[in-house]
Protein backbone atom coordinates (compact mmCIF):
# COMPACT_ATOMS: atom_id res chain seq x y z
CA UNK A 1 0.00 0.00 0.00
CA UNK A 2 2.48 3.01 -1.36
CA UNK A 3 -1.11 5.04 -1.67
CA UNK A 4 0.10 5.96 2.32
CA UNK A 5 3.92 6.79 2.10
CA UNK A 6 2.88 8.84 -0.96
CA UNK A 7 0.20 10.48 0.62
CA UNK A 8 2.08 11.81 3.37
CA UNK A 9 4.81 12.72 1.05
CA UNK A 10 1.89 14.62 -0.60
CA UNK A 11 0.91 16.39 2.47
CA UNK A 12 4.18 17.34 4.03
CA UNK A 13 5.03 19.44 0.54
CA UNK A 14 1.53 20.98 0.51
CA UNK A 15 2.49 22.03 4.55
CA UNK A 16 5.46 23.02 3.44
CA UNK A 17 4.40 24.89 0.83
CA UNK A 18 1.62 26.02 3.03
CA UNK A 19 4.03 27.71 5.66
CA UNK A 20 6.75 29.18 3.15
CA UNK A 21 3.84 31.59 2.07
CA UNK A 22 2.17 32.15 5.33
CA UNK A 23 -0.95 30.46 4.25
CA UNK A 24 -4.05 30.93 7.04
CA UNK A 25 -5.68 28.04 5.27
CA UNK A 26 -5.75 25.30 2.12
CA UNK A 27 -8.54 25.01 0.60
CA UNK A 28 -7.59 22.49 -2.35
CA UNK A 29 -4.99 20.28 -4.12
CA UNK A 30 -5.43 19.46 -7.16
CA UNK A 31 -3.29 16.54 -8.15
CA UNK A 32 -2.95 14.68 -11.92
CA UNK A 33 -3.07 11.02 -11.66
CA UNK A 34 -1.28 9.09 -14.48
CA UNK A 35 -3.11 5.93 -15.77
CA UNK A 36 0.47 4.17 -15.74
CA UNK A 37 1.63 5.90 -12.68
CA UNK A 38 1.16 2.60 -10.45
CA UNK A 39 -1.06 4.51 -8.34
CA UNK A 40 -4.66 3.40 -7.71
CA UNK A 41 -7.06 6.55 -7.21
CA UNK A 42 -9.47 4.93 -4.94
CA UNK A 43 -6.50 3.84 -2.57
CA UNK A 44 -5.14 7.34 -3.01
CA UNK A 45 -8.34 8.89 -2.00
CA UNK A 46 -8.70 6.49 0.99
CA UNK A 47 -5.32 7.29 2.15
CA UNK A 48 -5.79 11.03 1.85
CA UNK A 49 -8.92 10.68 4.01
CA UNK A 50 -6.99 8.49 6.79
CA UNK A 51 -3.87 10.51 6.63
CA UNK A 52 -4.69 14.28 6.47
CA UNK A 53 -7.04 14.67 9.70
CA UNK A 54 -5.01 16.66 12.03
CA UNK A 55 -2.76 18.03 9.50
CA UNK A 56 -2.65 21.19 7.51
CA UNK A 57 -4.59 19.68 5.09
CA UNK A 58 -7.79 18.50 7.38
CA UNK A 59 -10.22 21.24 5.32
CA UNK A 60 -8.51 21.20 2.08
CA UNK A 61 -10.47 18.67 -1.09
CA UNK A 62 -8.15 16.63 -3.21
CA UNK A 63 -9.46 17.18 -6.73
CA UNK A 64 -7.32 14.17 -8.69
CA UNK A 65 -7.62 14.48 -12.33
CA UNK A 66 -7.23 11.68 -14.40
CA UNK A 67 -4.70 11.41 -16.77
CA UNK A 68 -4.92 8.59 -19.61
CA UNK A 69 -2.18 6.79 -21.68
CA UNK A 70 -1.92 7.41 -25.22
CA UNK A 71 0.81 5.71 -27.63
CA UNK A 72 1.67 7.57 -30.52
CA UNK A 73 4.17 7.31 -32.98
CA UNK A 74 7.83 8.29 -32.46
CA UNK A 75 8.40 8.90 -36.50
CA UNK A 76 5.55 9.77 -37.89
CA UNK A 77 2.57 10.45 -34.91
CA UNK A 78 0.50 8.50 -35.88
CA UNK A 79 -1.88 7.21 -33.15
CA UNK A 80 -1.41 3.39 -31.98
CA UNK A 81 -4.56 2.07 -30.94
CA UNK A 82 -5.20 0.90 -27.11
CA UNK A 83 -3.73 -2.94 -26.41
CA UNK A 84 -2.39 -2.94 -29.69
CA UNK A 85 1.37 -4.12 -30.04
CA UNK A 86 3.41 -0.66 -29.81
CA UNK A 87 4.79 0.08 -33.09
CA UNK A 88 3.55 2.03 -35.46
CA UNK A 89 1.76 -0.05 -38.26
CA UNK A 90 2.20 2.54 -41.02
CA UNK A 91 6.54 2.95 -40.57
CA UNK A 92 7.51 0.15 -37.63
CA UNK A 93 8.61 2.94 -35.44
CA UNK A 94 8.17 2.13 -32.10
CA UNK A 95 5.85 4.13 -29.67
CA UNK A 96 6.07 6.59 -27.78
CA UNK A 97 3.74 7.47 -24.27
CA UNK A 98 1.97 10.54 -23.70
CA UNK A 99 2.76 13.12 -21.50
CA UNK A 100 1.87 12.46 -17.63
CA UNK A 101 0.89 9.42 -18.58
CA UNK A 102 3.17 7.57 -16.09
CA UNK A 103 3.78 10.43 -13.35
CA UNK A 104 1.83 11.31 -10.02
CA UNK A 105 2.01 15.26 -9.89
CA UNK A 106 1.15 17.68 -7.15
CA UNK A 107 -0.21 20.40 -9.79
CA UNK A 108 -1.37 23.69 -7.42
CA UNK A 109 -2.58 24.05 -4.31
CA UNK A 110 -5.48 26.42 -3.51
CA UNK A 111 -4.63 28.55 -0.25
CA UNK A 112 -5.48 31.74 1.27
CA UNK A 113 -2.91 34.19 2.16
CA UNK A 114 -3.16 36.94 4.62
CA UNK B 1 -11.88 38.40 0.46
CA UNK B 2 -12.15 34.79 0.09
CA UNK B 3 -14.10 33.75 -2.68
CA UNK B 4 -14.82 29.92 -1.41
CA UNK B 5 -16.28 30.67 1.89
CA UNK B 6 -16.40 34.86 2.28
CA UNK B 7 -14.19 34.55 5.40
CA UNK B 8 -12.74 38.13 5.36
CA UNK B 9 -9.67 39.03 4.20
CA UNK B 10 -7.44 36.88 3.12
CA UNK B 11 -7.00 36.44 -0.53
CA UNK B 12 -7.36 32.83 -2.51
CA UNK B 13 -4.22 32.05 -4.42
CA UNK B 14 -3.86 28.87 -6.47
CA UNK B 15 0.38 27.97 -6.53
CA UNK B 16 1.30 26.28 -9.23
CA UNK B 17 3.58 23.56 -8.93
CA UNK B 18 3.54 20.61 -11.36
CA UNK B 19 6.01 18.71 -9.62
CA UNK B 20 6.43 15.24 -8.93
CA UNK B 21 4.97 13.75 -5.35
CA UNK B 22 8.12 11.53 -5.60
CA UNK B 23 10.42 14.60 -5.94
CA UNK B 24 12.12 13.48 -2.55
CA UNK B 25 12.52 10.43 -3.59
CA UNK B 26 14.32 11.38 -7.12
CA UNK B 27 16.32 13.58 -5.82
CA UNK B 28 17.60 10.83 -3.24
CA UNK B 29 17.62 8.74 -6.16
CA UNK B 30 19.64 10.85 -8.16
CA UNK B 31 22.46 11.10 -5.34
CA UNK B 32 22.66 7.97 -4.91
CA UNK B 33 23.14 7.55 -8.96
CA UNK B 34 25.59 9.99 -8.44
CA UNK B 35 28.05 8.02 -6.03
CA UNK B 36 27.42 5.07 -8.43
CA UNK B 37 28.79 6.91 -11.29
CA UNK B 38 31.47 8.52 -9.26
CA UNK B 39 32.72 5.23 -7.81
CA UNK B 40 32.42 3.46 -11.58
CA UNK B 41 29.66 0.82 -10.20
CA UNK B 42 27.10 -0.81 -12.26
CA UNK B 43 24.01 -0.47 -10.40
CA UNK B 44 21.01 -2.90 -11.38
CA UNK B 45 17.72 -3.05 -9.59
CA UNK B 46 16.28 -6.38 -10.25
CA UNK B 47 12.19 -6.63 -9.65
CA UNK B 48 9.72 -9.38 -10.49
CA UNK B 49 6.97 -11.24 -8.31
CA UNK B 50 7.67 -13.46 -5.40
CA UNK B 51 9.34 -16.47 -6.38
CA UNK B 52 10.11 -15.46 -9.88
CA UNK B 53 14.07 -16.33 -9.29
CA UNK B 54 15.60 -12.78 -8.37
CA UNK B 55 17.65 -14.65 -6.01
CA UNK B 56 18.76 -17.58 -8.04
CA UNK B 57 19.86 -15.80 -11.48
CA UNK B 58 22.06 -13.71 -9.23
CA UNK B 59 23.07 -17.09 -7.44
CA UNK B 60 24.16 -18.29 -10.91
CA UNK B 61 25.37 -14.55 -11.83
CA UNK B 62 27.98 -15.12 -9.43
CA UNK B 63 30.72 -17.06 -11.43
CA UNK B 64 30.19 -15.30 -14.67
CA UNK B 65 32.78 -12.49 -14.24
CA UNK B 66 35.94 -13.72 -12.66
CA UNK B 67 37.92 -10.52 -12.71
CA UNK B 68 35.08 -8.38 -11.55
CA UNK B 69 33.83 -7.14 -7.99
CA UNK B 70 30.19 -8.18 -7.41
CA UNK B 71 28.09 -6.89 -4.50
CA UNK B 72 23.84 -6.86 -3.48
CA UNK B 73 21.76 -5.43 -1.37
CA UNK B 74 18.29 -7.73 -0.87
CA UNK B 75 15.46 -6.55 0.07
CA UNK B 76 13.30 -8.78 2.64
CA UNK B 77 10.62 -8.60 4.53
CA UNK B 78 11.43 -10.12 8.08
CA UNK B 79 14.39 -12.16 7.27
CA UNK B 80 17.78 -11.99 5.85
CA UNK B 81 17.73 -15.57 3.71
CA UNK B 82 18.42 -14.06 0.22
CA UNK B 83 21.54 -12.47 1.38
CA UNK B 84 22.88 -15.22 2.87
CA UNK B 85 21.88 -17.05 -0.30
CA UNK B 86 23.97 -14.34 -1.85
CA UNK B 87 26.99 -14.53 0.23
CA UNK B 88 27.05 -18.37 -0.52
CA UNK B 89 26.72 -18.38 -3.81
CA UNK B 90 30.02 -15.80 -3.29
CA UNK B 91 28.26 -12.45 -4.03
CA UNK B 92 29.02 -10.30 -0.77
CA UNK B 93 25.34 -9.17 0.24
CA UNK B 94 23.30 -7.03 2.85
CA UNK B 95 19.55 -7.90 3.66
CA UNK B 96 17.52 -4.47 3.78
CA UNK B 97 14.82 -5.15 5.85
CA UNK B 98 11.94 -3.53 4.82
CA UNK B 99 9.36 -4.49 7.54
CA UNK B 100 5.41 -3.68 6.54
CA UNK B 101 7.23 -1.79 3.04
CA UNK B 102 6.45 -3.43 -0.04
CA UNK B 103 9.05 -1.91 -2.18
CA UNK B 104 12.53 -0.18 -1.58
CA UNK B 105 12.52 3.30 -1.96
CA UNK B 106 16.13 5.36 -2.47
CA UNK B 107 16.92 6.15 1.18
CA UNK B 108 16.67 2.86 2.13
CA UNK B 109 19.54 1.63 -0.68
CA UNK B 110 21.31 5.09 0.34
CA UNK B 111 21.38 3.63 4.24
CA UNK B 112 22.07 0.18 3.14
CA UNK B 113 25.40 2.02 1.46
CA UNK B 114 26.86 3.33 4.77
CA UNK B 115 27.52 -0.15 5.81
CA UNK B 116 28.58 -1.76 3.23
CA UNK B 117 31.67 -1.17 0.75
CA UNK B 118 30.10 -0.19 -2.28
CA UNK B 119 32.99 1.74 -3.95
CA UNK B 120 35.03 -1.20 -4.66
CA UNK B 121 32.88 -2.96 -6.64
CA UNK B 122 31.96 -3.71 -10.35
CA UNK B 123 28.53 -4.93 -10.49
CA UNK B 124 25.91 -4.12 -7.87
CA UNK B 125 22.74 -5.80 -7.58
CA UNK B 126 19.90 -4.72 -5.23
CA UNK B 127 17.15 -7.39 -4.83
CA UNK B 128 13.75 -5.65 -4.53
CA UNK B 129 11.27 -6.64 -2.83
CA UNK B 130 9.26 -8.99 -4.60
CA UNK B 131 6.39 -7.52 -5.89
CA UNK B 132 4.90 -6.60 -9.43
CA UNK B 133 3.49 -3.27 -8.29
CA UNK B 134 5.13 -0.27 -6.55
CA UNK B 135 8.96 -0.92 -6.73
CA UNK B 136 8.23 0.16 -10.62
CA UNK B 137 7.43 3.57 -9.33
CA UNK B 138 10.27 4.60 -7.17
CA UNK B 139 13.44 5.14 -8.33
CA UNK B 140 16.59 3.84 -6.86
CA UNK B 141 20.05 5.43 -8.55
CA UNK B 142 19.95 2.14 -10.75
CA UNK B 143 21.49 2.48 -13.81
CA UNK B 144 18.89 0.05 -15.13
CA UNK B 145 15.73 -1.81 -14.05
CA UNK B 146 15.85 -5.96 -14.90
CA UNK B 147 12.21 -7.51 -14.02
CA UNK B 148 12.02 -11.06 -13.55
CA UNK B 149 9.38 -13.17 -14.98
CA UNK B 150 9.22 -16.99 -14.61
CA UNK B 151 7.77 -18.63 -17.41
CA UNK B 152 5.46 -20.40 -14.51
CA UNK B 153 4.11 -17.26 -14.19
CA UNK B 154 1.00 -16.95 -16.85
CA UNK B 155 1.76 -15.10 -20.57
CA UNK B 156 -0.64 -12.47 -20.13
CA UNK B 157 1.57 -11.20 -16.79
CA UNK B 158 2.96 -7.97 -18.79
CA UNK B 159 -0.56 -7.50 -19.49
CA UNK B 160 -1.83 -6.81 -15.99
CA UNK B 161 1.08 -5.16 -14.33
CA UNK B 162 2.18 -2.94 -17.32
CA UNK B 163 3.64 -0.31 -15.07
CA UNK B 164 6.52 -2.93 -14.30
CA UNK B 165 6.85 -4.10 -17.25
CA UNK B 166 6.97 -0.43 -19.34
CA UNK B 167 9.39 0.01 -16.77
CA UNK B 168 11.90 -2.72 -17.73
CA UNK B 169 15.14 -1.99 -19.58
CA UNK B 170 15.60 -5.91 -20.17
CA UNK B 171 13.21 -8.71 -19.12
CA UNK B 172 14.17 -12.28 -17.83
CA UNK B 173 12.44 -14.61 -18.67
CA UNK B 174 13.31 -17.34 -16.02
CA UNK B 175 13.05 -21.22 -15.17
CA UNK B 176 13.07 -21.96 -18.96
CA UNK B 177 14.54 -25.36 -17.90
CA UNK B 178 10.24 -26.08 -16.75
CA UNK B 179 9.04 -25.17 -20.50
CA UNK B 180 8.63 -29.26 -21.46
CA UNK B 181 6.11 -29.12 -18.24
CA UNK B 182 4.17 -26.15 -19.28
CA UNK B 183 1.51 -25.35 -21.94
CA UNK B 184 3.21 -21.97 -21.90
CA UNK B 185 4.46 -20.18 -25.46
CA UNK B 186 7.04 -18.22 -24.86
CA UNK B 187 6.40 -16.17 -28.20
CA UNK B 188 3.13 -15.36 -26.83
CA UNK B 189 4.71 -13.72 -23.45
CA UNK B 190 6.89 -11.77 -25.99
CA UNK B 191 3.84 -10.15 -27.70
CA UNK B 192 2.36 -9.45 -24.17
CA UNK B 193 5.40 -7.41 -23.26
CA UNK B 194 5.39 -5.99 -27.02
CA UNK B 195 1.73 -4.27 -26.08
CA UNK B 196 3.01 -2.66 -22.77
CA UNK B 197 6.47 -1.36 -23.73
CA UNK B 198 7.40 -0.41 -27.37
CA UNK B 199 11.08 -1.88 -27.58
CA UNK B 200 11.00 -5.19 -25.04
CA UNK B 201 14.83 -6.49 -24.57
CA UNK B 202 14.12 -10.34 -23.73
CA UNK B 203 16.16 -13.12 -22.52
CA UNK B 204 15.29 -16.67 -21.36
CA UNK B 205 16.95 -18.14 -18.98
CA UNK B 206 17.70 -20.98 -16.47
CA UNK B 207 19.35 -20.41 -13.22
CA UNK B 208 18.97 -24.13 -12.74
CA UNK B 209 20.72 -25.47 -15.83
CA UNK B 210 22.66 -22.12 -17.07
CA UNK B 211 20.82 -22.06 -20.53
CA UNK B 212 21.01 -18.37 -21.56
CA UNK B 213 23.21 -17.15 -19.03
CA UNK B 214 26.26 -16.13 -21.55
CA UNK B 215 23.69 -14.16 -23.03
CA UNK B 216 22.83 -12.71 -19.74
CA UNK B 217 26.53 -11.69 -19.08
CA UNK B 218 26.78 -9.65 -22.18
CA UNK B 219 24.00 -7.79 -21.55
CA UNK B 220 25.31 -6.80 -18.66
CA UNK B 221 28.87 -6.33 -20.39
CA UNK B 222 27.27 -4.34 -22.73
CA UNK B 223 25.61 -2.25 -19.77
CA UNK B 224 29.23 -1.64 -17.67
CA UNK B 225 30.50 -0.71 -20.96
CA UNK B 226 28.19 2.51 -21.58
CA UNK B 227 29.22 3.49 -17.45
CA UNK B 228 31.48 6.51 -17.49
CA UNK B 229 34.78 4.80 -15.50
CA UNK B 230 35.05 6.81 -12.16
CA UNK B 231 33.47 9.75 -13.03
CA UNK B 232 34.14 12.52 -10.85
CA UNK B 233 30.96 15.02 -9.57
CA UNK B 234 31.00 16.89 -7.34
CA UNK B 235 29.00 16.41 -4.25
CA UNK B 236 30.16 19.15 -2.15
CA UNK B 237 32.84 16.92 -0.30
CA UNK B 238 30.05 14.28 0.35
CA UNK B 239 31.95 11.06 1.19
CA UNK B 240 30.72 7.54 2.44
CA UNK B 241 33.18 4.77 3.84
CA UNK B 242 32.23 1.45 3.18
N1 LIG C 1 13.26 -25.18 -12.05
C1 LIG C 1 13.79 -24.00 -11.70
N2 LIG C 1 13.46 -23.47 -10.50
C2 LIG C 1 13.99 -22.28 -10.17
C3 LIG C 1 14.83 -21.55 -11.06
N3 LIG C 1 15.17 -20.40 -10.46
C4 LIG C 1 14.55 -20.37 -9.27
N4 LIG C 1 13.83 -21.52 -9.09
C5 LIG C 1 13.04 -21.88 -7.91
O1 LIG C 1 12.04 -20.90 -7.68
C6 LIG C 1 11.89 -20.65 -6.28
C7 LIG C 1 12.06 -19.17 -6.00
O2 LIG C 1 13.38 -18.78 -6.37
P1 LIG C 1 14.07 -17.49 -5.73
O3 LIG C 1 15.37 -17.32 -6.41
O4 LIG C 1 14.08 -17.62 -4.25
O5 LIG C 1 13.05 -16.36 -6.16
P2 LIG C 1 13.00 -14.82 -5.72
O6 LIG C 1 12.40 -14.08 -6.84
O7 LIG C 1 14.34 -14.39 -5.24
O8 LIG C 1 12.00 -14.88 -4.49
P3 LIG C 1 11.67 -13.71 -3.41
O9 LIG C 1 12.96 -12.98 -3.12
O10 LIG C 1 11.15 -14.45 -2.23
O11 LIG C 1 10.64 -12.84 -4.04
C8 LIG C 1 12.92 -21.51 -5.59
O12 LIG C 1 12.28 -22.68 -5.12
C9 LIG C 1 13.91 -21.85 -6.66
O13 LIG C 1 14.54 -23.07 -6.48
C10 LIG C 1 15.17 -22.17 -12.32
O14 LIG C 1 15.90 -21.63 -13.16
N5 LIG C 1 14.59 -23.36 -12.58
MG1 LIG D 1 14.87 -13.44 -3.46
ZN1 LIG E 1 4.84 5.87 -37.77
ZN1 LIG F 1 5.18 -0.41 -2.03
ZN1 LIG G 1 24.72 8.92 3.27
ZN1 LIG H 1 25.60 10.15 -0.11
Amino acid sequence: MHEYSLVEALVRRVEEEAARRGATAIHAVRVSLGELSGVDAELFRTAWETFRAGTGCARAELALAPVAAAWSCTACGAAIPRGAVLRCAGCGAPGRLSERADALLLESIEMEVP
Amino acid sequence: MCTTCGCGDAELVPVELHEKILAGNDRTAAHNRAHFREAGVLALNLMGSPGSGKTAVLEATAGLFPGLALGAVSADLATDHDARRLERAGIPSRAITTGQACHLDAEMVHRSLHGFPWQALDLFFIENVGNLVCPAIYDLGQEANVVALSVTEGEDKPLKYPVMFQKADLVLLTKADLLPHLDVEVDRIRDALARVLPEPQVLLLSARTGAGMEAWKGWIEARRARVPAKLRLPLAGHVHRG
